[in-house]
């Protein structure tokens, strides 16, 4: 028997499982490998700070999301041996063999990164809500917080859904408004970037709504240290802010695993061909999600619109033909505004967010770039789009894995744009 | 979208937001008329940076702050000193490469 090894049972490796075990040809089994007894639901852990979701509905247990044909391992990953095709893991020190290996092993935050972030003030005025417990403690500090001022904080990019903590800050504004106390609460939002987003159009867009909400903004900062005792972030250029409560988002990093196994990059991340999602480390294996280098967001969108394209690659790899140069960095995300609204972005490499109707072309429902009811109601539903559908690796009706440009308000000079025009010499 | 505009003297392209988008017109005398409308005053620790960061882009790399505390040429707290206010948009600026893309 000849197998593929696939290290990670998150969105990514869980969706590939699904896919796989279905198109495999004969003569082909499949392991997957997690440190993790539970599957979280993640984007579901920016609603539990707001006592929207409890956190008991963002776990299950990740075994019944796994295929019956499919070995599932529970251990942490020591490291990848690509000469000997050979994974060793922590547990009793186990050596699994492969011939096809898919890395999907995320990424995950580090506060250890930043001076002074860790420390007795984690999780009583410093938070994340990148993990569960994060979400889970934020939750119980909101319940009984008298107000003051909050700083909502990125430390530094590439981070997991980048719209998260914009998300926060605008769900901030609601919540505390709804508990009659939006007048006690200062809301600061505090990033490295130059604006609200990382594209312009949606920027403008998202920029225009934190000054309609009453969000301060902080740009261009780049955290040296969190100087707990006097509650401010200081930046590289001596630029300073106060909080009572501190919500940031801390360096991400890819797995361990990939340091050890010495081919990340600064941040750990894999190098991967941006089109085909074959890794520059080796012929053989291949990465999606969060744990790749490539520049796409680091989304659960994005997982399922790679998983499609590399099952198809995996199949043209097993049969030896060339691999298709199709994943065009789409990325599909619902960024709650807070008061029930949402809107939708949906891009790529080369087209940046803009308006229009998505998934039919010029009719919808949703609308792209613009704030409404219905688009909130299509976030909620995702919670069970996700469980359902989405990590098994059923399509999802009108949705396809790249871009479609019609019903996108696109600039003309840009509508003819092929991705690969602009693909990176390898 | 591109403008023309003259440089010290040197006809030079450059976008919207001031940025050089071709290197090859690139030069000294250019690159210090660029740094002082940044309000930055060139000495040798600045063009140690100024020809990493050109090296890094011919390479293809991609920058970040992070990449630039590791690069060895210079630690964060110096490039902030040296570039004040968004150090990597300003060297950026100088070097005559594209403004650095934040990763999304």
């Amino acid at each position: 028997m000849k197998e593929i090894l696939i290290l990670g049972a998150g969105t990514a490796g869980t969706t590939m499982a699904n896919h796989l075990h279905k198109v495999l040809p004969s003569g082909w089994q499949i392991t997957i490998v997690d440190q993790e007894k539970n599957h979280y639901y993640q984007p579901g852990w920016l609603f539990v700070p707001f006592d929207i979701y409890k956190p008991s509905q963002t776990k299950k247990k990740g075994i019944n999301f796994i295929p019956k044909d499919v070995r599932y391992i529970q251990s942490e990953i020591d490291r990848i041996d690509k000469d000997k095709n050979e994974v060793s893991l922590m547990n009793d020190g186990q050596v699994l063999k492969y011939d096809l290996l898919i890395i999907g092993t995320g990424t995950h935050i580090v506060p250890e990164e930043i001076e002074g972030m860790l420390g007795d003030h984690w999780h009583k005025d410093v938070f994340d809500f990148y993990t569960y417990d994060g979400a889970k403690n934020l939750r119980q500090k909101l319940k009984s917080w008298k107000g003051g001022k909050l700083v909502v904080h990125i430390c530094e990019m590439p981070i997991k859904c980048p719209v998260a903590p914009l998300e926060f800050a605008f769900l901030s504004d609601s919540f505390f408004k709804n508990k009659h106390m939006r007048d006690q609460v200062e809301i600061t939002f505090v990033t490295p970037m130059s604006g609200a987003f990382t594209k312009p159009k949606a920027t403008h867009e998202l920029g225009h709504l934190l000054e309609e909400k009453n969000i301060r903004m902080v740009t261009d900062f780049a955290i040296e240290k969190v100087d707990a005792e006097s509650k401010k972030i200081i930046d590289y250029g001596g630029t300073e802010v106060e909080y009572d409560l501190l919500v940031t988002v801390p360096t991400n990093m890819g797995s361990d695993c990939i340091e050890r196994s010495g081919f990340g990059d600064e941040l750990n991340f894999v190098p991967t061909n941006k089109n085909t999602l074959q890794t520059k480390v080796k012929e053989n294996i291949f990465a999606l999600g969060d744990a790749t280098n490539i520049p796409a967001s680091k989304a659960g969108s994005v997982v399922h619109f790679e998983a499609e394209i590399l099952t198809e690659n995996i199949l043209r790899y097993i049969k030896g033909e060339a691999l298709k140069e199709e994943y065009d960095g789409h990325a599909n995300c619902f960024v709650e505004t807070g008061g029930g609204k949402a809107l939708l972005i949906d891009f790529n490499y080369t087209h940046e967010p803009t308006t229009g109707t998505f998934p039919i072309p010029h009719v919808g429902p949703l609308r792209l770039l613009k704030e409404s009811r219905m688009n909130h109601m299509g976030k909620l539903a995702f919670r069970w789009i996700y469980w359902n559908m989405m990590i098994k690796g059923r399509h999802i009706p009108f949705i396809s894995p790249v871009m479609n440009e019609e019903g996108h308000d696109i600039d003309p000079a840009l509508a003819k744009t092929k991705h690969n025009e602009t693909a990176e010499v390898e | 979208m591109s403008n023309e505009r003259t440089i010290a003297g040197h006809n030079v392209q450059v976008n919207d937001e001031g940025f050089m988008t071709d290197i090859n017109q690139w030069n000294q005398e250019v690159a210090s008329a660029l740094a002082e409308e940044e309000g930055v005053e060139m000495t040798d620790r600045h063009w140690e940076v100024v020809n990493f960061i050109q090296d890094q882009y011919k390479k293809e790399v991609a920058l970040s702050i992070r990449k630039m505390g590791k690069s060895g040429v210079v630690d964060i707290k110096e490039f902030y000193s040296l570039f004040p206010n968004g150090p990597l948009k300003k060297a950026s600026k100088i070097s005559g490469i594209p403004k650095p893309q934040s990763c999304i």
